[in-house]
């Protein structure tokens, strides 16, 4: 009864005129399927559009795994992973992995040995020593930093990093994979120290003030104290910050040079995975040739470190969290 | 009995002070260290770059010869691909986001899902621009024109966008939800209504931030293979173009055979650095003023 007022009235107020109680039972039925349609086809297309991130990665591994089968077909596997030679282009190409995994091995423990220290006492003087001030000062800064694209970090190595490197160190060639390597270091820095500041500033402050309360000073308070409770949080920042090298390409394409040697000296241009990628897409790499499939195999390595790497630290962070 | 032995504790207590303020000044030092390579970076690209920026730079074609080489093309490129990069990665983004926080179960598929796109966020980007090469650039037969590229990139950015909407739609509070509800509203006109006006800062806040991204983004796009040569400035989404990254790129690499490119690389990386600066400050405009907090 009340139902019918209702629709009654608001007939009266829509239409200004009454209408056939018959009719207004049509008309409701035929809004109500409109809506009952939409609410049930909504959630299939947005979960159609949120599958498509699930198709991109398929996409991305079926490209991969079907090129790279193709080469193998060509190289052995053995012959890729163990061979020390890289020669893809004229008469008699080699193709081994080796001088590209060295070059991204070297560049990446490079810039790790700037990322971590660096990223890390900065983190410890952000989360442990810094007033509020100078953090909402140096925070902004930090993530500039990360901003900045690698490209321009790739000129920077390039065109100062270099010639400065070369002024101290004579034998240093003019593309080499130090400079690279400390510039990423550099462009990881912001991200090691946000992720492992993260992890110190969720430790509690009563951990803190107990380890002061027996007369611990600040130094002792973080070695003892905070890095212990939050390394499951900065070791996966290290981590992170390994895959983000190991998959860097900008800085490595400008400033490492393109020379495949296999060699563990650090002033000599050396290449690595993802610049060899660069390269020879940037040169003609004709479909259906080895050149063209060993593109796929050097990335299908390239994606599956990285892919450990990312599940490793994901492990890490999910593993070992401590809740307090 | 004495547990302290205070005149132990006074003697060491100098050396660990010390060792403490030490430490404190070597963090700080580190810290710094970023502030200084960002002054010098930055010192650097505006003493190269600056006395090449001029409206001719800006307004002319790209040329051999640096005197007369402009950006023009790299602009209206990257104008273009914003083009085709906005609207696919808002669909993308948003649609995922809202299909995670408002109608997934929580349970098998959307957590595969969430992993899916975390995964996705550490994939270098030299890999998108091996799938944007095979599957848009040749399987799809677009050639490397702003549409493939757009694509490509579009997926990039595209963890950027659901992560900030994710939590922008999460921090709406439920009461809003529910008093949507109490009106008679359904589901998805409580989610247009209600939820996505509320969470639009935040979604803006990560849609902006995805395209400065984008705009910042090289290797996928020399993968692709945008071409070294003179092109003409593109006119629409299947035309061959360029942007700003790449010219930077060419440049860079080409200053070894003529000096100046050095100074023509440097003086687009201040219009780049300019634009990302512009957008980023936008950014945080948006999300300082305009997100309420309940």
């Amino acid at each position: 009864m009340k139902g019918v007022i209702r629709v009654a009235k608001s007939v009266v107020r829509d239409h200004g005129q009454k209408l056939n109680v018959r009719e207004l039972i049509q008309e409701k039925k035929r809004t109500k399927s409109i809506t009952n349609t939409t609410e049930k086809l909504i959630p299939k297309i947005l979960f159609g559009i949120a599958a498509i991130s699930v198709f991109t990665t398929i996409g991305i591994v079926l490209t991969l795994l079907t090129e790279t089968i193709a080469f193998f077909k060509d190289v052995p596997f053995i012959d890729f992973f163990t061979g020390t030679k890289l020669r893809p282009l004229g008469e008699n190409a080699v193709f081994g992995v080796l001088p590209l995994l060295t070059g991204t091995l070297i560049s990446t423990v490079i810039a790790m040995l700037v990322a971590i220290p660096v990223g890390l006492m900065t983190a410890i003087f952000l989360s442990e020593y810094a007033s509020e001030k100078t953090r909402r000062f140096l925070k902004p800064i930090l993530e500039i930093l990360a901003g900045i694209p690698t490209i321009v970090y790739g000129f920077f190595a390039f065109t100062f990093v270099t010639p400065l490197l070369r002024s101290f160190i004579p034998g240093l060639e003019p593309t080499n994979i130090l400079s690279p390597g400390i510039v990423m270091g550099i462009m990881i820095i912001p991200m090691v120290a946000s992720l492992s500041e993260d992890a110190m500033s969720s430790v509690p402050n009563a951990m803190r003030e107990g380890a002061l309360a027996l007369g611990a000073t600040k130094l002792e308070v973080t070695w003892k104290v905070v890095i212990p409770a939050a390394i499951s949080g900065i070791i996966a920042s290290f981590v992170l910050g390994i895959s983000r090298a190991i998959g860097e390409t900008m800085i490595v394409a400008i400033a490492s040079g393109s020379s495949k040697n296999f060699t563990f000296d650090v002033t000599q241009s050396m290449q690595t995975m993802t610049a060899y990628i660069v390269e020879v897409t940037g040169g003609e790499a004709a479909a259906g040739t080895t050149l063209y499939y060993s593109l796929y195999a050097v990335a299908m390595t390239l994606f599956v470190f990285t892919l450990i790497m990312n599940l490793v630290a994901q492990y890490i962070s999910r593993k070992f969290r401590e809740e307090y | 009995m004495k547990y302290v032995d205070s005149t132990q504790v006074q003697k060491k207590m100098g050396s660990r002070l010390l060792a403490n303020n030490l430490a404190k000044g070597l963090f700080l030092l580190a810290t710094l260290f970023g502030l200084i390579v960002l002054v010098v970076l930055i010192y650097r690209v505006l003493k190269d770059g600056l006395p090449w920026i001029n409206m001719d730079f800006l307004m002319n074609r790209l040329s051999t010869d640096p005197e007369r080489a402009g950006i023009w093309g790299a602009i209206t490129g990257t104008l273009w691909l914003m083009v085709v990069v906005a609207p696919v990665t808002m669909l993308l983004g948003i649609g995922t986001a809202i299909y995670l926080e408002e109608y997934a179960t929580k349970g098998r598929i959307s957590s595969f899902i969430k992993t899916n796109i975390s995964n996705l966020a550490g994939v270098p980007s030299v890999v998108f621009g091996i799938l944007g090469l095979t599957v848009f650039a040749r399987a799809l037969d677009l050639g490397s024109v702003v549409l493939a590229g757009g694509l490509t990139m579009a997926l990039l950015v595209l963890p950027v966008v659901v992560v900030a909407s994710q939590e922008a739609i999460r921090a709406v509070p439920q009461f809003l939800r529910e008093a949507s509800y109490g009106m008679g509203a359904t589901k998805w006109q409580t989610i247009k209504n209600v939820v996505l006006p509320a969470a639009l800062p935040g979604i803006l806040t990560g849609v902006i931030l995805a395209l400065s991204r984008a705009i910042g983004e090289t290797a996928p796009l020399v993968v692709i293979g945008i071409p070294a040569l003179l092109i003409p400035i593109p006119d629409g989404i299947f035309d061959k173009f360029t942007i700003l990254p790449v010219q930077i790129y060419y440049w860079t690499i080409d200053s070894a055979l003529v000096a100046e490119y050095a100074n023509l690389a440097a003086a687009t990386i201040v219009i780049l650095l300019l634009v990302l600066f512009v957008m980023n400050s936008i950014a945080i405009l948006i999300r300082n003023k305009f997100q309420k907090r309940y």
